[in-house]
């Protein structure tokens, strides 16, 4: 029974999706059924807090190895929250001044904007700026001329690289028109409109199909293991 | 050299963090110091977006959505910033929406950086509106495909958009001739693809600036479902020089300002980033082979 | 003949001194048909329109087949030649009972604006109309000098409602036809036909991952991707988990499953519960161990991330929808010396995992594996089902290309017509 239900509940909300894409009478049920996911999504964030305080509690209570860690994440936690939600500093709206709290949480002068453009951006574009980093040792590691294919997939490497930046220019600029296809900048677009197209349409095709295969999988309840194992 | 090909073999990786650091700020500062970037050659599907939004006449709707979080935006404010600098300069009705939490932020950011600092006389809720963040991802687009107003029933700044006059005579998403997507991720320029270009049946053209990592996935959809692409800082430095060189007014000689060259400032560092790589890759297989060739003497 | 004409002209200086002609008429009936005002309006010096545009000749509006209701494509044919005109307004109004509407023309009511087109269009579709009732419609040029004059619709339209959209029959039968194969097969392997899939490496190594775990004493790392439920990929990573979960749970290693979802976490919960169950170890399943931790996806990932360098797990498992963040985890489950496994469809994030993990699942293998791992016979079945689909595609694909190549060569020929049968056919 525990396992009848949500399998039942997925078979019929997909079903209604499918449906809704083609008759027009189900249109509106197909809506309701999104507006339902993003309610239950909603209301599942409880859930999501709730563990993120109790696992960060009980760390902090069993004074485990870094337990300094989980204080700052809870003490963070709770401000942002309560900034949020209390519209702290939050100037009143102009376009509704006799309504309380009608100002928007991220306006400017807020804290909630304030640790938004001076917490959130410089640590968010940080994690991302890493990326420089990871790539760079990546390639180190990785880009190996083992093989024929590495071979063609380390010169095709070089050429994108090249062709993405003024080195490109600086190196075959001098090339005349009528060669202008062989300069870097030129074969990186040819590469990538050509080549990169024709394999990334050859996965997502794959892919395309895969997704239709799983999700009849789910709908016809054939495949039950995304609720635990297949038994 | 063997004593080379030891230390290539066994390379700590934070030696590469730091070549990359080195790489990545010495541009930075020579540009920053002396102002001077590198001229940029528009490729055709830079100039395909910079095509799309010249063809329209003053006062058409365009649809902008900002799909993208703070995170990415050192790879796609700069195209942001040009994308509404172009339609601001031709005169287009922009409605500013997101499907990212934080996007309606950056649109705010974007206005006031662009319309209020440039095209003072475009009015808010006429010429320009932010409609702020819906939620829903693909159910967002679907729904506008049906009902504008019910995917975006008020602004960001809670009116109703039945009073909006930039909304006037926007029922559906396939009233806006061109939809125009700034996008990091899901959801972003392959579900506006799937879900809103693909059942408009042609009524509704895009062009979409996007982060490099997904840039190789776009390309399948153009020039068909996608009439233009912005890939990355290359693309955004593109798009950046066409518009400055169009918008530059013809008798004077004016520097541009920094926040209209953010993108071609940025292809420096990305130069510097690209000539360390290569030579991280040449180094790599230096070291590879040097060991493969002592396996082999040590075989034999 | 004129035979009721109202003109009336404006004329007066703007703030720039240009002249600027405003003209307000409400019809001009030439021997009872519109007439086309070009010629007659006044031009300046270059030759530039300097008032009101001129309106259409002729509106219709229709029913728009196979759709919701509601819907009435609007069409109008424009006056001949060039106009100044920037947009045309699109207006409707409901039927009034005989003897309402007085001054808006019989049985025609308050007009209300619909639809703003660009100059260069000739149609509109008006939606959102109460399914089979009834409108007029109006059509106006609009110009930085004024407005043309309107032109309406003889009679009323309605917007009848209809069972199917026939625009996506296309799309339709493609699923169907993908979805018969699915099923034939799946049946087929429940009577007995042998159903053979080829070895995915990938796959095998899960139980090897999970042994060395267990050698090692540390524990291992599943991060079901950074979407939520609705994506189909995290549905397919929790089938991989809950197969991971079972195997950790015989051999008695520790998994923890961090999520950037509440909903994914609740989902992964039951999954590997059902799992330790299913194992016969009901007692060692730690719910905390799966936990939230934000849905803000670098917040996610500088978590992961610390986690990994701190615990060392000894296997890492990235399954499901990823983006920037795959080659930021796979790089430091690299330097930590983990075994990684990775699978996702996400076409622009598997460069990175094949570059830095051990094995990675590609696109439909990841979809594929629960059915593999499953090894039941009918979820072995789907997958035979799947690959006929996919020859389908690709004879569908091959006589695209000679279909278009042929056009190409001989423009002349039966190819073309072919060609645009097949596109007609496909929808495009």
């Amino acid at each position: 029974m525990k396992r009848l239900v949500p399998m039942w509940i997925a078979i019929i909300a997909g079903f209604v999706m499918l449906l809704s894409t083609f008759f027009p009478i189900t249109e509106s049920l197909g809506e309701t059924v999104g507006e339902i996911f993003n309610v239950v999504a909603a209301i599942a964030f409880v859930l999501g807090a709730g563990s993120l305080a109790k696992v960060n509690l009980a760390k902090i209570s069993r004074r485990d190895q870094g337990w300094g860690y989980a204080a700052i994440t809870l003490i963070c936690f709770t401000i942002t929250l309560v900034v949020g939600l209390g519209k702290i500093g939050v100037p009143q709206s102009t376009q509704f001044p006799l309504l309380g709290w009608s100002g928007e949480k991220d306006a400017e002068g807020s804290i909630f904007g304030w640790i938004y453009e001076f917490a959130l951006v410089p640590i968010t574009s940080t994690m991302f700026a890493l990326l420089a980093f990871y790539v760079a040792s990546a390639a180190f590691r990785a880009f190996r001329a083992k093989n024929l294919e590495a071979i063609l997939l380390l010169s095709t490497a070089f050429i994108v690289l090249l062709g993405r930046t003024f080195a490109g220019v600086v190196l075959t600029g001098w090339l005349p028109d009528w060669a202008s296809g062989l300069r870097l900048e030129n074969l990186s677009v040819y590469i990538m409109q050509v080549f990169n197209t024709a394999g990334n349409r050859a996965i997502i095709i794959g892919i395309a199909l895969g997704v239709t295969a799983t999700s009849l999988r789910i709908l016809l309840g054939v495949d039950r293991s995304w609720m635990g194992s297949g038994d | 050299m063997s004593k080379f090909i030891t230390i290539l073999e066994g390379l700590d990786r934070r030696w590469i963090f730091l070549a990359m650091a080195i790489s990545v700020a010495g541009p930075i500062l020579f540009i920053g110091i002396t102002g001077k970037t590198l001229p940029e050659t528009p490729t055709p599907t830079a100039r395909a977006v910079y095509k799309e939004i010249e063809a329209l006449s003053p006062g058409t709707p365009v649809l902008i959505s900002f799909d993208f979080d703070p995170a990415s935006g050192g790879e796609l404010t700069p195209m942001a910033t040009s994308l509404v600098h172009q339609c601001a300069a031709r005169g287009l009705r922009m409605v500013f929406i997101a499907l990212w939490p934080l996007g309606p932020q950056l649109i705010d950011e974007t206005i006031k950086r662009v319309i209020l600092a440039d095209y003072p006389n475009l009015k808010e809720g006429v010429d320009y509106v932010n409609l702020g963040f819906q939620s829903g991802n693909e159910s967002v687009m679907k729904v506008m495909l049906t009902d504008f107003a019910k995917a975006f029933p008020i602004t960001k700044n809670g009116v109703a958009v039945g009073d909006v006059v930039a909304l006037k005579g926007i029922q559906r998403v396939d009233n806006f001739p061109l939809l125009i997507t700034i996008s990091a991720g899901y959801p972003g320029a392959k579900e506006w693809i799937q879900y809103v270009i693909s059942s408009s049946g042609g009524k509704i053209k895009m062009v979409t600036g996007c982060t490099g990592v997904q840039t190789p996935g776009l390309y399948p959809y153009y020039p068909v479902q996608l009439n233009g692409l912005l890939g990355a800082i290359k693309g955004a430095a593109e798009y950046e020089s066409l518009v400055n060189s169009s918008l530059a007014p013809k008798d004077s000689s004016a520097a541009v300002p920094a926040k209209y060259l953010e993108a071609q400032r940025r292809m420096g560092p990305q130069l510097g980033a690209h000539l360390l790589m290569i030579a991280l890759i040449i180094l790599g297989n230096i070291a590879f082979f040097a060991q493969r060739n002592s396996k082999v003497r040590a075989t034999s | 003949m004129i035979s009721s004409t109202l003109i009336l002209c404006v004329i007066s200086l703007d703030s720039s001194g240009a002249s600027v002609v405003g003209l307000a008429n409400t019809s001009i009936t030439v021997a009872g048909s519109k007439a086309d005002l070009r010629g007659k309006i006044p031009l300046n010096e270059l030759g530039q329109e300097i008032s009101a545009p001129p309106a259409a000749i002729s509106i219709s509006a229709e029913d728009v087949a196979w759709d919701a209701g509601g819907v009435i494509k609007v069409s109008w044919q424009p006056a001949a030649g060039t106009t100044s005109a920037t947009k045309w307004i699109v207006e409707r109004s409901e039927v009034l009972a005989a003897g309402q509407g007085a001054g808006q023309g019989a049985g025609q009511g308050p007009w209300t604006l619909v639809a703003e087109v660009p100059i260069a269009e000739t149609n509109a579709v008006v939606s959102k109309l109460s399914p089979d009732a009834s409108f007029f419609f109006r059509v106006t040029a609009v110009s930085p000098n004024g407005s043309s004059a309107v032109t309406t619709t003889k009679s009323a339209a309605t917007g009848h409602w209809n069972f199917f959209i026939g625009a996506k029959l296309p799309l339709f039968c493609a699923i169907l036809l993908v979805s018969a194969c699915v099923i034939y097969f799946i049946l087929a392997a429940r009577r007995g036909r042998p159903m053979k899939v080829r070895r995915i490496a990938a796959l095998e190594a899960i139980t090897d991952a999970v042994g060395r775990a267990t050698e090692m004493g540390r524990s291992i790392l599943f991060v079901p991707g950074i979407q939520d439920m609705d994506n189909i990929q995290t549905v397919a990573g929790l089938t991989v988990l809950g197969n991971v979960s079972r195997t950790a749970a015989e051999y008695d290693a520790a998994i923890e499953v961090p999520t950037s979802r509440s909903l994914v976490m609740e989902a992964a919960r039951e999954a590997v519960q059902a799992s330790y169950l299913a194992a016969g170890r009901a007692d060692a399943y730690n719910a905390d161990a799966i936990r939230y931790i934000t849905d803000e996806q670098f917040g996610f990932v500088a978590y992961v991330s610390g986690r990994m360098v701190r615990e060392k797990p000894a296997a890492c498992f990235y399954m499901g929808c990823f983006f920037a963040e795959s080659l930021i985890l796979a790089e430091t489950g690299n330097s930590i010396g983990a075994i990684q496994i990775a699978g996702t469809a996400e076409s622009s994030q598997l460069p990175f995992f094949v570059a830095a993990c051990d094995y990675t699942l590609i696109g439909e293998e990841f979809m594929a594996a629960s059915a593999y791992l499953s090894g039941e016979p009918d979820q072995i079945g789907s997958l035979k089902g799947q690959d006929v689909a996919k020859a389908i595609a690709a004879i569908i694909i091959i006589l695209g290309v000679v279909l278009a190549t042929g056009a190409a060569i001989a423009p002349q020929g039966a190819m073309p017509a072919a060609l645009e049968w097949l596109k007609g056919v496909l929808g495009s």
